[in-house]
């Protein structure tokens, strides 16, 4: 299946390479480097090239390239799909994916590799595995390592993956037991130019940070349900209970995971917790432009909006903007046009608002483009869709867990246009 | 070989200080002079089971290394000394590593070694050393080719595994190694099925991939009887496939889907295989998803196609890469079927932070989503997008406007329009795109269309594009009788600018002055000749044979060619106009989620997707034996050691084979396709049942079987779960006319319902009044008429309760229905208004157990109404009703008239707060009131609830003390088989039978619908008659009914 992997940065340079059948020369990643330049952008390279003999599948995250070569028909998902895992696993492993991060342990990055995959067949993938087959490294570690020069191959043999829940270890301990759920709803929505929804929808997730002693089964259900149009769980979460009874069963992995993601049903009518005023012009006879945004709250539920960032890219004619915030920060980079207003905290009294004018090229016709607007919100406390919890139960073990349940509600892709 | 001396090397240092001595020891020297011989001998010594012999023959080894001596021909038996210690380890773990080192050597010279390894590994006690065998057969085939037959026997012993650790790197080895040898498949089909939702997600996917194989060729295929349709799938399906095959609705529409003719039935194995995939679709793996999705899409009836669409449109929020496979295989199914994706039109709209290759995918759906309904929408999209600033993504909305207009007829003027417009846009490629457009355009109807070509004609001073250009001139030269009087100038300006043109803009000026010059030779006639000269002495030679062959085509010369008296008929045959389509048709010969399909280029192991066979084979290969039922206590003792996870607990099976790889189950479904062949499994349910029930009957003391019963029936009950669904959608695949013309009529009105409320949203005063002056209309689409801008996503009210209303349909109208999907209706039909108070109006209810889709709390009522009199009645519908604090009534929709003689069913729920509270409503005519009540028997305000005997017991102790009511009583004579008892039980309230360990204690368990309370009922009866029923329950007031009531159903 996967022949060998290529770690490639942006600028261009094969920084890591895993083989695990025979060795694939580098010079394949030149067809990859091709497209890369033919793409201009790195998003845009096509996920999958074909060459003579191999064909790459790559991802782009962290501003590296994880490119995979193949040499056989393999579902092209399986192999993305396997590729954004290993990026999961490392940072799940070193706190962030970054090129000086994976050079810095390469050792372990070697080691989680040799696991992950046995002859090109995934082997295992759980994080909760690995890291009783492979400790993570911490400093404490790490400068013990370096004295007796042993490594983060854990000594104790790793029962996970015989066990019938693969997820979870055995013998897991804490004095205090707690499991917390992030309830997150993310909002993609598009509004068009006079403000009205052109389209909206919610998206949820639920993330879990679970440390409970033994082997907690837990079971949590909601007071609304029905609300959730789509689902898609953790392997943990057993798929018949939720059919007959709308309620999730499951026995955790241990830490953090993601347990469910949503889709609240598109018929609901979205609630839209903010707008944005604006006022964008360019005038034919002068080089100057008009710029205006303002934005306010509604149907927050009574809840504050935090966190708001406001970007834009700008027509590439914009040369500079003059503008003035009430409040926050604003950057205008004139080499990618890209305008940001970091805003903060909308104070419905007296609504944020960053007005002035931009200066065009010289000479250049107005561009007839007006730029789109990209939000970001967070509002704590409060689930858009109305979601609630109802409660969390745990069998199998005596002791009394402390729970503890979190709302959130973001912007997801939420763009306005102009 | 190269690794040989590199490994003994290593070796060497572990091997002590003994080493440098045999090294320079002279007389150890002398024994390598004819060394052929004591290579036999040393392999001897390693071979032997004493440890000093062997050490002394690993030191004698690492001398003759040291000499720079071959001692590569040992090298299998040194391995096989050091791994093969590890490969006996008591620890598995150590095993596995140990097989997993060996197979990575790739030496072929250990290939026998490792052969011996992965044959004992296979039958090893640990599923996890197994597991790793399987993944050593690939490596060992990529070694040596000819072990083939030898591995083929490993891999189906494998095959035979029952455990999920193993299945998926078993079935992955077998796709590498003998994919061909499908009949190694038959016997363990059914178990890799059950097996299936417990396997990792990367074994997952390979098994799914290769049963879908698989299934070609096994099954017939399911869309047979639509082949006729087929020719015309828009048309045709958007009913059935809009459903979504989310509600109890979808059954009908399938119905819809299937004339009837030949009755085709679905092969229980092919059923089967689709029922446990359907799960993996809430999988979390972007890989599983897609996988499920191809299944589906190459192996379901057209009407179950449309539950994959939720699933994919989900993996569009996942990261790009996924985003970009996903879309293109959205892009060919949407092509096939395109009522599908239509109600997630909007989740493809594009967003400007989308990267470019994903939005040009996203517009190709959009493209091949349009129709006549929601053409306006996608056009006033496609309009935003011509303002983008990425303008590859600018020109593939103007093809994508070009396509739709080419598609849908009505709209071809607008877009044409809008195009037209564009022509004055500033930016050149744009401009470049719409002239390329409109060429095809006009060529379907260029009569109407002079004025656009003249505009065309004046473009030609400023467009530079080579394209654009080209393109206009072909059509004023193909188009010149309609401008005759402008087409003469630009071929004057033409040959003025000639030289400078590039070579495609040259060859259409050739074409031009030919087309001129045989129609209006008058005028042109000079600058035809100056434009053939300049050609002549063209530094292209395409360019140079173009002008000699088009001269002696149109000049007529001495030699007088018989061509060129055709000339015209040559130069202006009417041409055919161009097909706009997309680049995605006919992409789905490659399957689907393949690397192939995605590069549309066969990739080097592409399996072929096989044809459905015209007669399926014989299906009793997949039979496995039926284990003995002595066997039962046994195997059940087994179960709960490795049971898998997913499948304890929530009580498995019903009439799904439950995950677990149950033998039992395996072998009910055998002696059904055995005694039955060819009659589908979930058709033939009810027969069955009746048939489950004689066999109950034959052994009452298997009380296992009962339980299976009892969940059989509840799982019919909930219509929700994809049992219940798909058995009713097969069933019904004999086609009903007349439930399914009433599908598609309330489908229909669910759009003009849900019309003037979208209308409405999208368009609010303010939009309209305020800049519109400012904004320029690219494409004015003013001038259609009113659209029903979303027939997409209508409210849920109006959805579900039509779909309850369609349940409720389905239930008079086939005579079949009823007893399948309701086989325990808990009490019979109860007046709610008689013929006499009614006028005419009889109005009955049932409780039909189903859960009320709208609301889970509410108790679903099936309402029945008949006209007995000779006027029909208008207007039916649910008035104002006075309930008591927290009842509260989902009212069923309007009927809106029932002719006399006829009769209708509608469903409405009720929410009783778990009390017995009547719920008192007012029933409206258009001329009068009726004021009814319904009061709930106790054991309709709960539904059952599946679990382990454990959890009962658990639950049960949870609740003693003033929760607990006893009651005793004595069984009579007629009560005191376990078929009666069960049934009475169910048919006075609605609980779920609970698994027992001992034949005379009967439990069951449900929970409340408002508050979902837990009640616990166990009936305790002695083979005397004497019994004591027990009810465990928060709701004390529900306990102490419930058991006046059951205790009143058993001693009846």
């Amino acid at each position: 299946m996967i022949h060998s992997l290529f770690l490639i940065n942006s600028s261009g340079d094969i920084f890591l390479e895993k083989h695990w059948k025979s060795v694939v020369s580098r010079s394949v990643c030149d067809y990859f480097f091709e497209a890369q330049e033919r793409a201009t952008e790195a998003e845009n390279v096509p996920p999958v090239i074909s060459t003579p003999h191999h064909y790459l599948l790559s991802v782009y995250r962290h501003k590296i390239f994880f490119v995979a070569v193949i040499q056989t028909e393999v579902p092209p998902l399986f192999v993305i799909e396997f590729l954004h895992r290993v990026v999961d696993t490392f940072q799940d492993y070193f706190g962030v994916c970054s090129e000086p991060v994976i050079k810095d342990n390469v050792v372990v990055v070697y080691e989680v590799l040799e696991e992950m995959l046995d002859n090109g067949f995934p082997l295992a993938t759980e994080s909760n595995i690995l890291k009783e087959l492979i400790k993570p490294p911490t400093i404490l570690r790490t400068v013990v390592n370096t004295i007796t020069g042993s490594t983060n191959v854990g000594d104790q043999l790793p029962t996970g993956q015989l066990s019938v829940v693969p997820w979870r270890r055995t013998g897991v301990k804490y004095t205090n037991n707690e499991a917390y759920f992030d309830v997150i709803e993310e909002i993609d929505a598009i509004i068009d130019k006079s403000g009205s929804t052109v389209t909206a929808e919610i998206q949820g997730v639920i993330d879990a940070c679970v440390k409970l002693t033994g082997m907690p089964d837990l079971t949590l259900s909601f007071v609304n349900p029905r609300l959730l149009d789509d689902v898609s769980f953790h392997p943990c979460v057993r798929f018949k209970r939720w059919e007959s009874e709308r309620m999730l069963s499951f026995i955790p992995p241990d830490g953090n995971f993601h347990l469910l993601s949503y889709h609240v049903s598109a018929q609901n009518l979205v609630a839209i917790p903010v707008y944005v005023k604006h006022n964008i012009s360019f005038r034919d006879s002068s080089s100057l432009g008009r710029f205006e945004i303002t934005v306010g709250p509604k149907q927050t539920m009574g809840k504050t909006i935090e966190g708001v960032t406001v970007s834009s890219q700008m027509p590439r004619g914009v040369l500079s903007m003059n503008l003035t915030p009430s409040q926050g920060t604003h950057t205008f980079d004139p080499v990618t046009k890209m305008l940001s207003w970091d805003v903060g905290k909308i104070n419905p009294q007296k609504l944020p608002s960053l007005k002035g004018t931009m200066s065009l090229q010289a000479g250049a016709s107005k561009p007839d483009e007006n730029p789109t607007i990209n939000l970001q919100f967070k509002i704590q406390q409060l689930a858009i869709s109305g979601l609630k919890v109802n409660r969390l139960d745990m069998y199998g073990e005596k002791y009394k867990p402390f729970k503890g349940i979190k709302y959130m509600t973001k912007a997801g892709k939420f763009q306005v246009r102009t | 070989m190269s690794a040989a001396p590199a490994y003994s090397e290593d070796k060497g240092g572990s091997a002590g200080p003994g080493e440098p001595e045999y090294g320079h020891d002279p007389a150890s020297g002398g024994i390598f002079s004819s060394d052929y011989k004591r290579h036999d001998d040393l392999k001897e010594m390693l071979d032997t089971n004493k440890d000093s012999l062997k050490l002394e023959a690993m030191k004698r080894i690492v001398a003759m290394i040291a000499r720079g001596k071959n001692a590569s021909d040992l090298f299998p038996a040194v391995v096989k000394n050091v791994a093969c210690k590890n490969i006996e380890d008591p620890n598995q773990l150590i095993r596995a590593s140990a097989l997993r080192v060996l197979s990575s050597i790739r030496v072929p010279i250990i290939v026998p070694i490792m052969m011996l390894a992965i044959k004992e590994a296979a039958s090893d006690m640990s599923p996890y050393v197994r597991k790793t065998a399987a993944h050593a057969i690939p490596k060992l085939y990529s070694l040596d080719s000819d072990q083939k037959d030898q591995l083929i026997e490993v891999i189906e012993k494998l095959l035979a595994d029952k455990t999920t650790l193993v299945a998926g790197s078993v079935v992955m080895a077998f796709e590498e190694v003998c994919p061909e040898r499908i009949d190694l498949i038959h016997k363990n089909y059914r178990k890799l099925c059950n097996l299936l939702i417990d396997v990792e997600e990367w074994g997952q996917v390979v098994i799914i991939s290769m049963l879908t194989r698989y299934a070609r060729t096994q099954f017939l295929s399911p869309t047979q009887n639509e082949s006729l349709l087929e020719e015309n799938p828009e048309k045709a399906f958007y009913g059935s496939e809009e459903d979504e095959a989310k509600g109890p609705g979808s059954e009908a529409a399938a119905s819809t889907a299937l004339p009837a003719r030949k009755p085709y039935v679905m092969d229980p194995d092919h059923r089967l295989l689709l029922r446990n995939t359907k799960p993996l679709l809430q999988s979390r793996s972007a890989a599983v998803v897609m996988a499920v999705a191809q299944l589906y899409f190459h192996l379901a009836p057209k009407a179950e196609v449309g539950v994959i669409a939720k699933a994919l449109v989900r993996l569009l929020r996942s990261h790009s890469e996924v985003q970009y496979v996903v879309l293109q295989n959205v892009a060919t199914m949407s092509i096939k079927r395109r009522g599908m994706f239509e109600p997630y039109l909007k989740s493809f709209y594009i967003r400007s932070t989308d990267p470019t290759q994903i939005k040009i995918l996203k517009l190709e759906v959009l493209t091949n989503l349009a129709n006549e309904t929601n053409i306006p929408t996608v056009l006033r999209e496609f309009q935003t997008y011509i303002r983008s600033m990425d303008k590859d993504f600018v020109a593939a909305t103007i093809q994508a406007i070009g396509r739709c207009a080419t598609n849908i007829g009505r709209v071809r003027d607008t877009c044409l329009n809008g195009l037209v417009q564009l022509l004055s846009n500033r930016d050149e490629l744009v401009v470049a795109e719409s002239v390329v457009v409109i060429k095809k355009l006009l060529q379907m109807q260029p009569a109407q269309h002079g004025e656009i070509i003249k505009h065309l004609a004046k473009l030609t001073d400023n467009i530079q594009v080579p394209m654009a250009r080209a393109s206009i001139l072909w059509l004023i030269g193909e188009y010149c009788e309609h401008v005759p009087r402008i087409a003469p100038d630009v071929l004057r300006k033409m040959a003025k600018s000639f030289t400078a043109e590039e070579d495609i803009v040259k060859l259409q000026v050739i074409n031009l002055a030919a087309k001129l010059y045989l129609t209006n030779s008058k005028q042109t006639k000079l600058l035809t000749q100056y434009v053939l000269s300049l050609a002549k002495y063209d530094q292209n030679y395409d360019i140079r044979d173009r002008a000699r062959f088009t001269r002696q085509l149109i000049v007529p010369s001495e030699q007088g060619g018989a061509l060129s008296r055709h000339a015209k008929k040559l130069f202006l045959a009417p041409k055919p106009a161009p097909v706009l389509e997309s680049s995605f048709k006919d992409r789905d010969h490659f399957q689907l989620g393949s690397l192939s399909h995605l590069l549309n280029a066969k990739a080097t192991g592409y399996q072929e997707l096989p044809d459905w066979p015209e007669e399926a084979p014989d299906p009793s290969v997949r039979n496995v034996e039926v284990p003995e039922w002595t066997k039962c206590s046994n195997r059940e003792k087994r179960r709960e050691k490795e049971k898998p996870f997913y499948s304890d607990s929530e009580g498995e099976s019903g009439p799904t084979e439950s995950a677990d790889s149950d033998p039992e189950s395996e072998s009910e479904s055998d002696s059904k396709s055995s005694s039955e062949s060819g009659s589908g499994e979930s058709s033939s349910e009810s027969d069955n049942k009746d048939q489950d029930e004689d066999e109950e009957k034959g052994r009452s003391s298997e009380s296992e079987h009962g339980e299976e019963e009892g969940k059989q029936r509840n799982m019919k009950q909930r219509k929700k779960a994809p049992e219940g669904q798909e058995g009713g959608s097969s069933s019904e695949e004999g086609g009903d006319s007349s439930s399914s013309s009433e599908s598609e009529m309330t489908s229909e009105t669910e759009e003009e319902q849900v019309e003037p409320a979208s209308w409405r949203k999208k368009t609010p005063p303010s939009s309209r009044s305020a800049p519109a002056a400012k904004e320029i209309s690219l494409l004015d689409l003013e001038d259609f008429t009113p659209p029903s801008v979303q027939p997409v996503s209508p409210p849920t009210v109006v959805s579900t309760s039509l779909a309850a209303d369609l349940e409720g349909l389905t239930l008079t109208d086939s005579p079949l229905v009823p007893s399948l999907l309701s086989p325990v209706l808990g009490v019979g039909r109860q007046e709610l208004l008689h013929r006499v108070a009614g006028e005419g109006l009889v109005v009955d209810y049932t409780f039909s157990r189903q859960p009320f889709s709208g609301d889970p709390h509410m108790v679903s009522v099936h309402i029945h109404f008949s006209n007995s009199s000779d006027t029909p009645i208008k207007g039916l519908h649910v008035g104002t009703p006075k309930l008591p604090a927290g009842i509260s009534i989902q009212e069923f929709p309007e009927i809106e008239s029932l002719a006399p003689g006829e009769s209708a069913t509608a469903v409405m729920g009720i929410n009783f707060c778990d009390s017995t509270q009547a719920a008192n409503f007012q029933l409206c005519t258009q001329t009068r009131q009726f004021y009814v009540s319904i009061q709930p028997p106790v054991g309709e305000l709960m539904a059952p609830l599946f679990m382990s005997e454990n959890e009962f017991k658990k639950e049960q102790g949870k609740l003693s003390g003033m929760n607990e009511i006893t009651e005793k009583l004595t069984l009579p004579d007629t009560c005191r088989s376990d078929h009666v008892v069960v049934q009475k039980v169910t048919a006075t309230a609605n609980l779920g039978r609970v698994p027992c360990g001992t034949s005379d204690e009967y439990r069951f368990a449900g929970r409340t619908l408002t508050s979902g309370s837990l009640v616990l009922l166990t009936l305790d009866a002695q083979p005397t008659g004497a019994a004591q029923l027990t009810v465990n329950s928060e709701k004390m007031v529900i306990g102490t009914m419930l058991v006046k009531d059951v205790v009143q159903a058993l001693t009846q």
